[in-house]
């Protein structure tokens, strides 16, 4: 099992958790079963079967879009970790 | 939430860094925790702010502010550990109003307060705050309550 680290705003659609365990052996496989767990997750991870462009994935101190996205091989007691994207200002 | 308690000092402090940057935009997050409300809703009290990094292209930064990942995940580690939460991020529009635009409420999460400054030729001159319903709509909050005194602030909710 790996852990997935949940972002304050989203800890509202885990029951307040702040962290959860999840299977699988890449980084998509370990959203799915987040999502599986916690369907309300969804819609504010996923854009259909792609990550949203505002939402950032890591690996201990990676982003995985600069590692193989989705399909990044984890490992058991591995990190991965959900940030948000914050940015805005005038259209 | 309802209510927002901001102490003058952090609300003038906001309003420094967001001048000292003009006529580019800038941000930073804050840090904070909820209590009940008066009327069945939930107040934030702001315990800290702390100014980041604007990192958007060098020609943009007039009209776009983009925070490091590097350093939301500094401070939700910090409040964490402090028992506070990362409660929400602030910016400012220059030379424009304080209300969200549409490219601010495309990246706004929910449960996230959005507190946005309109620094007018220089001088900060309003501030608002919103955050994002569950449903995608967004709230306007129009109080954001700041004190003079820090006799005032310990009468404040502080209930974490």
């Amino acid at each position: 099992m790996s852990t997935i680290r949940i972002p304050t705003p989203l800890r509202a659609f885990t029951d307040g958790e702040a962290s959860i365990e999840v299977a699988g052996g890449t980084v998509g496989e370990a959203l799915s079963h987040l999502v599986g767990q916690h369907p309300d997750l969804r819609a504010h991870l996923f854009n259909g079967a792609e990550l949203r462009s505002f939402v950032n994935i890591f690996l201990d101190d990676e982003d995985i879009r600069f590692m193989q996205g989705l399909d990044t091989q984890i490992a058991a007691g591995d990190s991965l970790r959900i940030i948000p994207s914050i940015a805005g200002g005038l259209d | 939430m309802s209510r927002i308690y901001l102490s003058e000092f952090q609300k003038q402090r906001i309003f420094h860094q967001l001048e000292q940057a003009y006529p580019e935009e800038a941000a930073g997050f804050l840090l904070g925790h909820m209590v009940a409300g008066y009327i069945a809703a939930v107040d934030v009290v702001i315990d800290e702010i702390v100014p980041v990094d604007n990192v958007s292209d060098a020609g943009e930064k007039r009209r776009r502010f983009v925070v490091k990942p590097q350093d939301w995940m500094r401070l939700e580690d910090q409040a964490d550990a402090s028992g506070l939460q990362l409660i929400g991020c602030y910016h400012s529009h220059p030379d424009a109003a304080a209300i969200p635009s549409a490219f601010d409420l495309e990246h706004s999460y929910p449960n996230f307060l959005y507190i946005i400054v309109a620094v007018n030729e220089g001088r900060a001159t309003d501030m608002r705050s919103y955050e994002l319903s569950r449903k995608g709509s967004h709230e306007h909050i129009t109080a954001v309550v700041s004190a003079e005194s820090w006799q005032e602030i310990m009468s404040w909710p502080h209930t974490k």
